[in-house]
């Protein structure tokens, strides 16, 4: 057993927290232009009320693919860390991008994942999680051996840390609670695209 | 032969595949996503082979549209290879990201379901591909002859570049000599 495996007590373990007070743990981390993708909905709705940072990607569609994204900003930037934030929804959508990220093992790549078992905006509906599917496990089967549930929000906080200091892939999975989003995202894509590229700096 | 005032990278005697190797590379397209198919496979055991390029498959059409994307607001130009029937599964992705967020995703179709296809369901995912380019109002240009695919693959790159929108290619049994069934 690594290290990895002895640090998290795992999802059953995993205590429900508030998704717009880790989205600001996160965002409060990040010192030198990180980027983050938003996944579609409330994950994205917290990380506009967050910060609007330039460096944060908005999706308004496109469900399941903000891992991808992040994925194809982070082979651009090397030398940038990318982060996708993603709903359990969302992530069960397209898990085969897990085992895509796990061959190409971008280093400065990490997922956070908010799981709050239910496709809150549509009404709450159960996930795939509500009935025992565990992305951890998922993310794990795939190849990706840095996959793990926060404990709680301090151990959170260290692991984002560690997502941020060393070498990836990563992916953090969190239980979330039934709060809704605080705030809703602008809806102007290509206002959303035209900053984020400002932020990384590929346009002037 | 190509007009006189395309850009000449190849001789005519040279495959399709290698001139479109040399002209993606030519406007800078450094990133090559797909999820295989045969007749595609030419293509793809040259940029596989050409360490300008990084290429990979991708679980799904989707999936490699949200890393050309991404790749593109980072500063790297990327395509998406993928034959019709992968088409067929990309309406959303195109409609909800490349088109409304101005994303130049330039997309590769080897062209099933015409021309002596042999599997029905092929034949009908054909027919839904250009309607959903149109739909869209998507720049889409179909390479039928050699002589065309240095022209046509420069000049719809470097508009879908500068008008910020995605484009398809779609590359014709005629050129390519399509699939078709062994017996």
């Amino acid at each position: 057993m690594s290290a990895i495996d002895t640090e998290s007590r795992g999802r059953g373990n995993a205590k429900v927290m508030n998704r717009f007070d880790i989205t600001k743990r996160l965002v409060a981390k990040l010192k030198r232009e990180e980027a983050v993708v938003g996944g579609i909905g409330n994950t994205n709705f917290d990380l506009w009320a967050a910060e609007r940072r330039p460096q944060n990607f908005y999706m308004l569609g496109s469900m399941g693919l903000a891992a991808p994204i992040a994925l194809g900003v982070a082979l651009a930037q090397p030398q940038r860390r990318v982060i996708a934030l993603e709903g359990d929804g969302s992530i069960m959508m397209q898990l085969g991008c897990l085992a895509t990220i796990a061959h190409l093992k971008p280093r400065n790549l990490a997922i956070v994942i908010m799981d709050n078992a239910a496709y809150q905006i549509t009404g709450s509906q159960p996930t795939a999680t509500a009935h025992g599917a565990d992305i951890v496990a998922i993310a794990r089967g795939s190849g990706l051996d840095k996959s793990l549930w926060a404990d709680d929000e301090a151990h959170f906080e260290r692991l984002v840390d560690r997502c941020l200091a060393e070498d990836g892939p990563w992916l953090i999975a969190t239980r979330i609670d039934a709060q809704p989003a605080v705030a809703q995202t602008e809806r102007d894509p290509a206002k959303i695209r035209d900053r984020f590229m400002r932020g990384l700096g590929t346009r002037e | 032969m190509t007009g006189s005032a395309a850009p000449t990278v190849a001789g005519a005697t040279r495959p399709w595949h290698e001139i479109m190797r040399d002209v993606l590379k030519q406007n800078q397209v450094r990133l090559a996503t797909y999820v295989p198919d045969n007749v595609l496979r030419p293509l793809l055991d040259v940029l596989h082979a050409d360490r300008d390029f990084t290429t990979f498959a991708t679980t799904r059409e989707e999936e490699a549209v949200g890393i050309v994307a991404g790749a593109w607001m980072g500063g790297m130009r990327g395509c998406v290879l993928m034959q019709t029937s992968g088409f067929a599964t990309l309406a959303n992705a195109i409609a909800s990201l490349a088109v409304p967020f101005q994303i130049p995703v330039v997309m590769i179709v080897s062209e099933r379901g015409t021309l002596g296809e042999f599997n029905w369901g092929q034949a009908l995912t054909c027919r839904t591909m250009r309607p959903v380019l149109d739909s869209l109002a998507i720049e889409h240009h179909t390479i039928s002859r050699l002589d065309e695919v240095e022209f046509i693959t420069d000049r719809t790159i470097k508009q879908a570049v500068m008008t910020q929108a995605p484009a398809a290619l779609i590359l014709s049994p005629l050129l390519t000599g399509g699939k078709v069934l062994k017996k």
